[in-house]
C-alpha cells in the first residue's frame, strides 16, 4: 500500500469485511469494517463505537510564548484556559477567513498539543517569529482513538481502572490503561457522550486490545468513517473541504467563509490582544455576517410525492451524501444559498442536511432543496432547523 | 371539577398516540391506566434483578415514521435498532440464514436450492409490488363500501383508482394473497422446506391459524410493508425494550401537556342523553370531558365500559362476535452466557438477529394441530431474539436476557390453565430449544413464562389476544372491529375507538391511535 496505515492497522486490517478504506490525510483508516456501515452507526448512539483517529495532524506547542503563539494564531482565548482544558477553535487568515479549525489541549502551562485537518506546522512557523517557542510534529508518533456513544465511559472508567464522571466535557486527564501512558480528553465528533485517547504509537495495539476487551460486555464496535459522517451531520459539526473551504486552498474570495458565517461566533474572542483576523472579523461582526451555516429538514411527505409521481417509493441516499445542492425558496426560483454535506438520519427519521443561506432566513423558514429523482432535477419542500439536530443531555453531563 | 377536552381509557401505545396527538392539537387530555406504568403489551420490566424484560412484544414491527416525526419521539428517548439476521436450525443439524447483506443471504440460499436462490429475487419484487399496494391503505380511514356518504364515495373512488393501477397480473396476486394460505401462496414460488416454513411463520403470528390455513398469506406483506420504509427502519429492536417505545410517547404526550394517571383503573363510560360524558374510575370517582376514547380492545371497551342497552343490538352482537382467541405465550430468560446452536456453532452475529424455531412446514402444522385440538405445542413454533445483544443495558455486563415468543399456547386450553400446567409450557419450550442448542438449560438464571390467560390478566387484552383481536381477513380493514364502526366513532356519540382493535391494527404501529386522534379533531371535541 502506497498510503501509510495507522499504527492500529494490525488490528483494523483483519476486521474489515470488504475492505472498503478511505484516505484521510495520507492514510487509509476504514470506511466501514462490515459490510453496511449501519450497525457501527446504531453503536454511537446506542453504545459505544471506536473510531481509529490517528490520522489527524497533531502538534505539540511549547515553551515560555507558546499560549502567546497559539493565541496569536486561533480565535478562542488560549491565556484565559486553565490546565487541563481542551479549546475547540478556528483560525483565520487577516482577513477573517477560516484556514482550518481543530483542538488545543492545555497539558501543561506551557505545554500545548493542537490537532487540525491540514498541516499547520508552517502557518506556525509563520506566526512564532521572535517568540520563545518550539514546534513539534507529533503526527506519526501519537496514535488516538475515539470512543463515543453512552457506554463510553463504562468502558474507559473499566479499562483506566478509575472513575471518569468528574471528567468535564472538554476537559482531559492523563491515565493508564494497562500500564500504557495515556491522555485521556473528553471530546469527539458525534455530539454524544465520548472520550479520545491518545498513545504514543508503539502502545497502540495494546490500547486497542484493553479497550476492546473492557468494551465487549458494553457492545463496544469499531467503526469508520461512514458512519461518523452520519453522527457529525445530527451533530451540526462541520467538515472542512467538504462544508468550507480553507482559505488557502480556495481559489477565488466566494468560495472563502468566515467563522462568524460557519456559525463559530462563539469561538471568536472579542476580549483578546491582537490576533490573525482580529480586525476584520470585529468589524464582521459589527455589520452582521451575510451567511450563515444552518441546518435543514427535509419534509418528508414532500420527498415522498416526488418520488409516488414516477410511481417509486421514496428513496434515499444510503450513505452521508457530501456534494454541494442548491437550496431555493418557496417559490422555487430565487437561490438562497447551498447545502453542502446531508443524509438519513437514522435515530431522528429525518432526511438532514447542513447548508449555507444568507444569514436573513430564519429558523422554521421554508426552502425547497434539489433532489435529483429519476433523473431529473426536482425540489423538495425543506426547512431551516437549527443546528445541531441531535443534542443528548448525556454529551456534557 | 375539571372537565377535560378529553379523557383517553388505557396507556397502551395508542392510547398514548391518540393523547399526544390530541395535547399536540392544544386540547386538555387526561389518559388513564390501569397498571401502575404505562405501556400496556409494550413493557419494559425487571422481572429479575438487573435483567430487562422486553414482557410481551418484543419488536418494533411497523411503527409509523410519520408519529416518530410528529412527536419527536427520538428526542423523548427512542431509537429503533437494526434486526438483521434470521436463522432457522434444521432437524438434520443444517441451517438456513438469511443476513443483512442481499448477495449473502443469495448464496446461502443458493446452498439450499440455486433454483430457490433466483426465485427469491423475483419473489420480493412482487412482494415489493404487492406491499406498495396495500401501505397505502394503513395511513387511511376506511371507507364503508355499503355507504353513499361523500366520505365513504370519495375513499372507494380512490382506493379503487389504487388497484386498478395496479394492473392485471399484479391484482390477480394481490387476490391470492388474500385468500391463500401462506404455504400454498409459497409452493408456488419455492422448493426448500425450511424456506417455507420460515416464511410462512410469520403469517401465522397472532392468529389461532396455521401455515396451511387460508388467509394466512396475507400476513407475509407485513414484512415487505417494512422493507418499503426501507432507510426508515421502522422494523427493528427499541433500545430499552418495546416499554421505551411506550416511554417514548408517553414523555412526548407530556410535553405536549397531557395528563397521565396510572393506577386509575376505568370502570364505567358515563353517558347521558347517548353521549359520553365523563368516566367512572374503579375507586368510585369520576372525571367528566367533553370526549372520551378507549385504547382497551372492542369486546372491553363496549361490552364492559358500556351496558348493552346504550348500543344498538346488532352492533353488541358483531362485538360479541369479534374473534379473540389468543394463541401465543412468552418466555423470558436471565441468561449467564449465551447459547450455542449446533447448526452454527459459538458466538456470534447470528445472536444479534432472530433465531426461527420453524424447521419445516409439517413442524409449524404440527404445532398448530396440538393448539386445534387444545393442548399448547409440545414442540412450538418460536421466534427467539437476544434483547441484550442489541441493546446491552437491556442486562449486566456480559449476561444476557433471551426473549421467545411462542406458538401456540391456546388460550382456551383443555382443562383450563394452572399453575402446573403454566410450567410444564415453559419446559415444553426449554426443552424444544434445548434440542437446537444442547446445553442452553444449564445457562438459565430465571425463567418467566407468560401464557395468554396471564397476557388476558396483566395487560387486560381479551383472551390474551396481542393483536387486541385476531388478524384475520374478516376482522380488517372496513370490518375491523365492526362492520359500519371502522371509523373510529361509535354507537354513542363523543365516544372512540382507538387501540389495535381497530384499523390497521397489529403490532407497534400506532397507525389507529393517529387515525382516531384525527377523526376527533375533525369531529370537533
Amino acid at each position: 500500500m502506497s498510503l501509510r496505515t495507522t499504527p492500529f492497522h494490525p488490528r483494523t486490517g483483519p476486521l474489515s469485511e470488504g475492505q472498503a478504506w478511505r484516505r484521510w490525510a495520507g492514510y487509509v483508516v476504514a470506511s466501514s469494517y462490515e459490510l453496511s456501515h449501519d450497525r457501527e452507526y446504531h453503536a454511537i448512539r446506542n453504545s459505544a463505537a471506536l473510531f481509529d483517529v490517528s490520522p489527524l495532524y497533531k502538534y505539540l506547542v511549547t515553551g515560555r510564548d507558546a499560549a502567546r503563539l497559539l493565541d496569536h494564531v486561533v480565535t478562542r482565548n488560549i491565556g484565559k484556559a486553565k490546565v487541563g482544558q481542551v479549546l475547540y477553535t478556528p483560525w483565520c487568515d487577516n482577513d477573517g477567513k477560516q484556514i482550518d479549525d481543530g483542538t488545543i489541549s492545555v497539558l501543561g502551562d506551557q505545554t500545548f498539543r493542537m490537532t487540525s485537518a491540514d498541516p499547520t506546522l508552517r502557518w506556525l512557523h509563520l506566526n512564532a517569529s521572535g517568540l520563545n517557542v518550539s514546534m513539534e510534529d507529533v503526527s506519526e508518533r501519537t496514535a488516538a482513538l475515539s470512543l463515543q456513544g453512552p457506554s463510553s465511559r463504562a468502558i474507559l472508567q473499566i479499562a483506566a481502572e478509575r472513575d471518569l464522571s468528574a471528567l468535564k466535557y472538554f476537559r482531559l486527564t492523563s491515565a493508564r490503561i494497562r500500564d500504557i501512558p495515556v491522555t485521556i480528553s473528553r471530546t469527539g465528533y458525534t455530539g454524544d457522550l465520548g472520550y479520545e485517547v491518545w498513545v504514543d504509537a508503539a502502545q497502540a495495539v495494546p490500547l486497542w486490545d484493553a479497550l476492546m476487551e473492557a468494551g465487549t460486555p458494553f457492545g463496544i464496535t469499531p467503526a469508520g468513517m461512514l458512519a461518523l459522517d452520519v453522527a457529525r451531520i445530527e451533530a451540526g459539526l462541520l467538515l472542512i473541504e467538504v462544508d468550507y473551504f480553507s482559505s488557502r486552498h480556495a481559489w477565488i474570495e466566494s468560495q472563502k467563509s468566515s467563522p462568524l458565517e460557519l456559525g463559530l461566533g462563539w469561538t471568536v474572542a472579542t476580549e483578546k490582544e491582537r490576533y490573525n483576523g482580529q480586525a476584520a472579523l470585529a468589524a464582521e461582526r459589527q455589520r452582521g455576517p451575510a451567511w450563515q451555516f444552518t441546518g435543514l429538514t427535509v419534509d418528508w411527505d414532500s420527498l415522498e410525492q416526488l418520488y409516488a409521481d414516477v410511481g417509486l417509493p421514496p428513496r434515499l441516499p444510503g450513505q452521508a451524501w457530501r456534494t454541494s445542492v442548491p437550496v431555493y425558496d418557496r417559490g422555487g426560483h430565487k437561490q438562497l444559498g447551498y447545502a453542502t454535506s446531508g443524509g438519513w438520519s437514522p435515530l431522528l427519521k429525518r432526511y438532514m442536511a447542513l447548508a449555507h443561506l444568507g444569514s436573513e432566513h430564519a429558523p422554521g423558514t421554508e426552502v425547497r432543496m434539489e433532489v435529483t429523482v429519476e433523473h431529473r432535477r426536482k425540489q423538495a419542500k425543506a426547512h431551516v432547523t437549527p443546528l445541531p439536530f441531535f443534542n443528548p443531555e448525556r454529551k456534557r453531563a | 371539577m375539571k372537565q377535560y377536552d378529553a379523557i383517553v381509557i388505557g396507556g397502551g401505545h395508542n392510547g398514548l398516540v391518540t393523547a399526544a396527538y390530541l395535547a399536540r392539537a392544544k386540547k386538555s387530555v387526561v389518559v388513564l391506566e390501569r397498571r401502575p406504568r404505562v405501556g400496556g403489551a409494550a413493557v419494559t420490566e425487571e422481572i429479575f434483578p438487573g435483567f430487562k424484560f422486553t414482557m410481551f412484544s418484543y419488536v418494533v414491527s411497523l411503527l409509523r415514521p410519520e408519529i416518530i416525526r410528529d412527536l419527536d419521539l427520538p428526542r423523548h428517548g427512542l431509537h429503533i435498532l437494526p434486526l438483521e439476521s434470521t436463522v432457522t436450525p434444521m432437524e438434520n443439524g443444517d441451517y438456513l440464514a438469511a443476513w443483512g447483506d442481499h448477495d449473502e443471504t443469495r448464496r446461502e440460499l443458493y446452498r439450499h436450492s440455486p433454483r430457490d436462490a433466483e426465485a427469491y429475487d423475483e419473489y420480493g419484487r412482487l412482494m415489493h409490488f404487492m406491499a406498495q399496494a396495500v401501505k397505502p391503505i394503513l395511513g387511511m380511514v376506511p371507507p364503508d363500501p355499503t355507504s353513499f356518504a361523500p366520505g365513504d364515495l370519495a375513499g372507494l373512488l380512490k382506493l379503487g383508482k389504487h388497484f386498478r393501477s395496479l394492473g392485471g397480473e399484479r391484482l390477480h396476486a394481490l387476490v391470492k394473497l388474500m385468500t391463500m394460505s401462506s404455504a400454498d401462496f409459497l409452493d408456488e414460488w419455492f422448493e426448500t422446506d425450511v424456506l417455507k416454513a420460515t416464511k410462512s411463520a410469520s403469517g401465522i403470528i397472532g392468529t389461532f391459524l396455521g401455515p396451511r390455513s387460508p388467509g394466512t398469506a396475507y400476513v407475509l406483506l407485513h414484512h415487505y410493508m417494512g422493507e418499503l420504509d426501507g432507510v426508515f427502519r421502522a422494523w427493528g429492536f427499541a433500545k430499552g425494550g418495546t416499554g421505551a417505545v411506550s416511554d417514548s410517547i408517553a414523555a412526548a404526550a407530556r410535553s405536549f401537556g397531557a395528563e397521565i394517571r396510572c393506577n386509575a383503573g376505568v370502570s364505567k363510560v358515563l353517558v347521558r342523553n347517548g353521549h359520553a360524558t365523563g368516566v367512572a374510575l374503579e375507586n368510585g370517582d369520576e372525571i367528566t370531558a367533553r370526549t372520551v376514547v378507549s385504547s382497551l380492545d372492542p369486546r372491553r371497551t363496549f361490552l364492559q365500559l358500556l351496558e348493552s342497552d346504550q348500543l344498538p343490538p346488532e352492533f353488541v352482537q358483531d362485538i360479541k362476535r369479534f374473534k379473540f382467541r389468543g394463541s401465543s405465550g412468552k418466555v423470558n430468560l436471565a441468561l449467564d452466557a449465551l447459547p450455542s446452536f449446533t447448526c452454527m456453532p459459538g458466538i456470534g452475529r447470528q445472536h444479534r438477529g432472530a433465531f426461527s424455531i420453524s424447521p419445516s412446514v409439517d413442524y409449524v402444522e404440527r404445532a398448530y394441530d396440538d393448539a386445534k385440538y387444545g393442548e399448547f405445542s409440545r414442540r412450538p413454533y418460536m421466534d427467539i431474539v437476544f434483547p441484550s445483544m442489541i441493546d446491552p443495558g437491556m442486562a449486566p455486563p456480559g449476561k444476557h436476557v433471551m426473549s421467545i415468543f411462542v406458538q401456540y399456547a391456546p388460550y382456551n386450553l383443555n382443562g383450563g390453565w394452572t399453575d402446573a400446567k403454566r410450567e410444564a409450557f415453559g419446559d415444553a419450550v426449554v426443552n424444544t430449544v434445548e434440542s437446537f442448542a444442547p446445553g442452553f438449560k444449564s445457562l438459565i438464571r430465571h425463567r418467566q413464562v407468560i401464557t395468554p390467560l396471564d397476557i388476558e390478566r396483566i395487560t387486560g387484552l381479551s383472551e390474551g389476544n396481542i393483536f387486541a383481536g385476531e388478524l384475520a381477513l374478516h376482522q380488517l380493514f372496513f370490518l375491523r372491529p365492526a362492520p359500519g364502526w371502522a371509523k373510529f366513532a361509535t354507537p354513542v356519540r363523543g365516544f372512540y375507538q382507538c387501540g389495535s382493535g381497530t384499523h390497521p391494527g397489529g403490532g407497534i404501529m400506532g397507525a389507529s391511535g393517529r387515525l382516531a386522534a384525527m377523526r376527533i379533531l375533525k369531529d370537533g371535541t
